[in-house]
């Protein structure tokens, strides 16, 4: 039996501290935003939830890509791992950009390129979940959770950039911003603290739950080869 | 007298007839599509079963969205509606002819035969996606003027049709590949909309805009960026599937 990793118990230390650490500078580090008022306090963990989102969904098409080349059942555990949080993620950022949007623009939800991205790319990875359930043999789900990952991930970088040629009401926080951008602000230099803080607060949770997620994948394989030994 | 005609047979007409399709050169490959297209549109030809279905489908639809929409005289002049309708049409019909065409290989034990034959794989991807290329066209042609006269709007725009074989060389490149892995899995015929619609969004994306664009006469620049998007996804997405299908089909 594998006993668990010092390393991993304390990533797990590590990265309730600094949630905690980020948690607290979100709420009192962080200056209140002129305009806005408290709610845009949201933004912190907003976009590190949707930094995770993305990243995880990278993560699954590269080990799709790697799975395909060398058939190693390793990365179809790191494909569906990365698959199954990014969904917790883009959900946490959906939750959170909604509830940011309905006093800053008046409505909970609008088709916005972002806003549809984020829905696009929720639906693609359920998609990829009901897609593996469908199927019982495992070499043939790795197989095709692996295109689908590939697939599914290559058309986000469109679907935003066909949704973009309509105007776009989303504020561009970091770097140029669009004209007709509504609730867009300027960080002071603690806004930006915080911020950056919870991206790396956001990636160290994504590191953990990943080595959490593949060391369940990897007994729920041994569990089963062990089940299908002893019914022999 | 007997013995003539056995020799010939065994020496010379095998090796003829065997010769060709184990040829790696591209001459093969060619020839293994339009094969595997042929055979497709020769069943469908004699069986007429899965042309029929998508067609009297998209006659449904059009009714079904006469009244959901009420498509009064005012309504329906506006382009969107047109284009909008047009292409749910093409999108539903289409999943219901890619669903059949990869069953039917299924179920029939057909895919075997297939990937026993001595060709590369890519020429059974691209036959497949070719002939759900032709069914799909064929009922865009047969829908387009049958919208034009129940709704009376001419649809006989070069560029419109231009956007629908884009749209459609997009949707088909994706659709066969997926339809492939569907009909694989226990849930296969809910599973090919909700693994297609999601990817596909931004053809559908796209060929609405455009098609919009074209019916209301629209400057070509204007429309230039639509049309970018149609051949950067057709493009994209024929050169994945292509270098996927291998291990979709693989047993």
């Amino acid at each position: 039996m594998q006993t668990k990793p010092r390393l991993l118990t304390v990533l797990d230390i590590v990265t309730v501290v600094m949630l905690l650490a980020a948690t607290w500078m979100v709420f009192f580090y962080a200056p209140t935003e002129a305009v806005m008022g408290d709610v845009q306090r949201v933004f912190y963990f907003h976009v590190a939830a949707g930094w995770v989102g993305m990243l995880s969904f990278l993560v699954a098409a590269v080990a799709g890509v790697i799975y395909l080349i060398r058939g190693d059942r390793k990365w179809d555990t790191v494909g569906l791992s990365a698959v199954e949080i990014g969904i917790v993620f883009a959900f946490i950022n959906i939750v959170t950009g909604s509830i940011w949007a309905r006093p800053i623009w008046n409505t909970w939800w609008t088709w916005d390129p972002r806003l549809t991205t984020a829905t696009v790319m929720e639906l693609i990875y359920l998609a990829y979940l009901m897609l593996r359930q469908g199927i019982e043999d495992p070499d043939r789900r790795a197989r095709f959770g692996a295109v689908y990952a590939i697939v599914g991930f290559l058309s986000v970088p469109l679907t935003f950039f066909s949704a973009r040629l309509f105007r776009t009401i989303h504020p561009v926080v970091i770097g140029a911003n669009a004209p007709g951008a509504e609730g867009q602000f300027d960080m002071t230099p603690l806004m930006l603290q915080t911020f950056l803080f919870s991206l790396l607060t956001f990636t160290f949770i994504f590191v953990d739950l990943l080595w959490h997620r593949i060391r369940v994948g990897r007994l729920a394989d041994k569990v089963e080869q062990l089940r299908l030994k002893t019914i022999q | 007298m007997q013995a003539k005609p056995v020799k010939d047979d065994t020496t010379l007409l095998p090796r003829e007839r065997i010769a060709p399709s184990r040829m790696p050169a591209s001459g093969g490959f060619l020839r293994a599509l339009v094969a595997i297209t042929w055979k497709d549109i020769s069943a469908e030809l004699r069986s007429r079963e899965l042309l029929t279905a998508m067609l009297v489908f998209s006659l449904l639809v059009i009714l079904i969205f006469n009244f959901a929409l009420d498509l009064d005289p005012a309504t329906r002049k506006q382009s969107t509606i047109t284009a909008g309708v047009l292409w749910v049409i093409f999108t539903f019909a289409g999943t219901l002819g890619l669903n059949r065409s990869m069953a039917t290989e299924k179920d029939r034990g057909c895919m075997d035969g297939l990937l026993l034959a001595p060709v590369d794989r890519s020429a059974i991807y691209f036959g497949k996606a070719l002939s759900n290329l032709v069914f799909m066209l064929v009922v865009e042609i047969i829908v387009l003027p049958v919208y034009s006269l129940l709704y009376n709007i001419n649809l006989f725009d070069p560029g419109l049709l231009l956007v629908t074989l884009l749209g459609s060389i997009g949707y088909v490149a994706v659709g066969t590949l997926l339809s492939a892995m569907a009909v694989q899995a226990r849930t296969r015929d809910v599973l090919l909309p909700i693994l297609l619609f999601p990817v596909v969004l931004p053809v559908i994306l796209a060929a609405v805009k455009a098609s919009t664009g074209f019916l209301d006469d629209l400057p070509f620049a204007e429309l230039q960026p639509w049309l970018n998007l149609l051949i950067v996804y057709d493009i994209i997405f024929t050169a994945v599937a292509f270098m996927v299908f291998d291990f979709v089909v693989e047993e």
